[in-house]
């Protein structure tokens, strides 16, 4: 019987643990080892530089750029996305007036069609998202633009993607723009499980809204948003504004390198330049602002859990 | 891109809603009259975003069907027709219909794997007490956080070494691997949930672990494998970043990655009417499948970031 247990156990684990280990563990502990060589990824030839790469990565103008980046990714797309999310929710769940005779707290009316519009750019590919608001942005011929143009704003005519000082926060606007949905309804099914009698008690002490915002619904709140907050980071630093960044803006980095972010120099490195070992380095970097980023929300939002 | 939208919709919006103004409120008249301008306020928001959120696609899909020289001159006139032809030039001559078959190959492939290898791993972990279990969990759950594309640089080559690059197969079991973190993590909480005298009276009764496992224990969890089924579909359905480093083959190309690649090389060729169509293609499908599984869709999206 007891034999029988292991030999289960091992038989329903080898195959997920092995294809686990050999795709996503194994080459994790390869690239930190990679970072102290000077392999280059088109030979098999390498040998150990200690840490020279982080040293060049210390002098490397265009790292600091990318990290820079990356960083105001990480501050600025939670911050943004979350308060929008928040507020939307809040309106759409408890935001509702008051009808005679109706329940204590309700949502506006139509609040189940604004959370399945709000949706939308959740099940779409940031890559066709990425591809669509390209277009979008074109200062000749998109749309933006020419909406501009229509109204009589022939003035104010930008360019968008083009421009240096702005193409960073057109990337980011994206970004912002396909994840709202995602919270709105990720908030609203937590807001939902708020009893209502403590929206009642509140009313019955004339609270308006923002203060019943501010001293019950966000407390009651708030692991989700924290977690959400590390879940939005995470996308920020990674995947998401790989897609973006590469695919919107030129270079691909932007002019002047000034939408470069991490996740894409990490790649332009290994499979664009041929240097896999200086790659691997800044993706240690990336590694290390991850998990920073991730433990300084834990830390900074933990509080002593309300229980309702 | 908000600011300017705000100036056109605002007006046509705040009218809209100032005139559900005089609708009965048990508030007093001071009260009433502040939480109107909050109200017009914050619907208008609510309008305006949705308005945001419709306006691309609905531009995308009317772009769609227009002909090359009116996207230029003209972006938001309606099309002077419908030109079909756009979109069956997309399907074949830019090679939709290829880019298509490829992913629902690999997404059918790595779908099914990732369930069916998925709950196996997630049912041991939640039900078995041996040695190692909390670290090989903490293993799993440890990929979610982890930047990926630390691990491809390398994983590039791993692949490469073992002839998977740029094959449907290799990039099935990539895909089954990244998406093990989150289904191992969901499921092994859900199997946890699930009461456990049916399976021990199934084991009394003479049925062996894995007869109890797929008997028993899955047609159990079917809700949760539905919720996590979503989730994994979604994600590997939209996925662009492994594609892009594992499989550089232009026949081997997925959805994402085939209108990329159209896009670039649309400055020599100019058929942007095509692309057009080619990303409203691949757009209506998963919008549809949202609409009629809304339900579905964002309990499986949202479970997990609840736990």
């Amino acid at each position: 019987m007891q034999h029988g247990k292991y030999r289960f156990i091992v038989g329903f684990l080898a195959l997920p643990l092995g294809l686990y280990a050999l795709f996503v563990v194994w080459p994790f502990i390869q690239s930190i080892y990679y970072s102290f060589t000077d392999w280059t990824g088109l030979s098999p030839e390498f040998k150990m530089v200690g840490f020279d790469n982080y040293k060049r990565m210390l002098d490397d103008e265009i790292f600091w750029k990318s990290l820079q980046h990356s960083l105001l990714f990480a501050l600025v797309l939670p911050v943004v996305t979350i308060s929008l999310a928040l507020f939307f929710a809040f309106m759409i769940n408890v935001g509702g007036r008051r009808r005679r005779g109706g329940p204590v707290i309700s949502g506006v009316r139509g609040s189940s069609f604004y959370k399945i519009v709000y949706f939308f750019p959740q099940v779409l590919s940031i890559a066709i998202v990425a591809l669509l608001f390209a277009f979008a942005y074109n200062p000749d011929s998109g749309a933006i633009n020419s909406l501009l143009r229509g109204i009589g704003l022939d003035s104010v005519q930008p360019l968008w993607l083009g421009d240096p000082s702005l193409a960073l926060w057109c990337v980011m606007g994206v970004l912002v723009w396909s994840s709202v949905g995602f919270f709105v309804v990720l908030f609203s099914a937590g807001m939902a499980s708020i009893p209502a009698d403590l929206y009642e008690a509140a009313l019955l002490d004339g609270a308006n809204r923002v203060s019943t915002f501010f001293r019950i619904t966000l407390p009651l709140l708030w692991d989700t948003v924290q977690s959400g907050w590390v879940y939005m980071g995470i996308l920020a630093l990674g995947a998401e504004s790989f897609a973006v960044v590469q695919i919107m803006t030129t270079g691909p980095g932007g002019p002047d390198y000034s939408t470069t972010v991490m996740v894409l120099y990490v790649y332009q490195k290994a499979f664009r330049d041929g240097q896999a070992a200086y790659a691997t380095t800044i993706g240690v970097a990336l590694l290390i602002v991850t998990l920073a980023f991730a433990a300084i929300v834990m830390r900074l939002g933990r509080r002593e859990r309300l229980e309702y | 891109m908000k600011t300017t939208d705000t100036a056109a919709s605002v007006p046509a919006e705040s009218g809209a809603s100032v005139s559900k103004v005089d609708m009965p409120s048990a508030a007093p008249a001071k009260e009433k009259k502040e939480g109107n301008v909050l109200n017009v306020f914050s619907r208008g928001m609510l309008v305006l975003w949705a308005f945001m959120v419709v306006m691309p696609l609905l531009w995308a899909v009317m772009t769609s069907f227009k002909d090359d020289s009116s996207i230029f001159s003209s972006p938001w006139a309606l099309p002077d027709k419908l030109h079909f032809d756009n979109w069956a030039r997309a399907w074949t001559d830019a090679n939709m219909s290829d880019y298509f078959l490829n992913t629902i190959l690999v997404v059918g492939g790595s779908l099914i794997g990732t369930l069916v290898l998925g709950s196996m791993a997630a049912y041991v972990l939640a039900r078995f007490d041996f040695p190692g279990n909390r670290f090989i969990y903490f293993l799993f759950i440890g990929g979610m956080s982890f930047p990926i594309m630390l691990a491809l640089v390398p994983l590039f080559y791993v692949v490469n070494n073992m002839g998977l690059l740029n094959t449907i197969h290799g990039l099935i079991l990539v895909y089954i691997a990244y998406s093990l973190p989150f289904t191992v993590f969901f499921l092994t909480a859900f199997f946890r949930t699930l009461p456990t005298s049916v399976a021990e009276a199934a084991f009394v009764d003479g049925a062996s672990h894995s007869r109890t496992f797929f008997q028993i224990m899955l047609p159990m969890a079917k809700p949760g494998l539905i919720s996590v089924g979503i989730f994994n579909f979604l994600g590997q359905w939209n996925q662009y970043m492994l594609p892009t480093v594992l499989n550089t083959d232009p026949d081997k190309r997925v959805l994402t990655q085939g209108l990329v690649q159209l896009a670039a090389s649309q400055g020599y060729k100019g058929d942007w009417s095509g692309l057009f169509a080619g990303l409203v293609m691949a757009m209506l499908p998963v919008l549809a499948a949202y609409i009629i599984f809304q339900r579905q869709v964002v309990q499986g999206l949202t479970a997990g970031a609840l736990k």
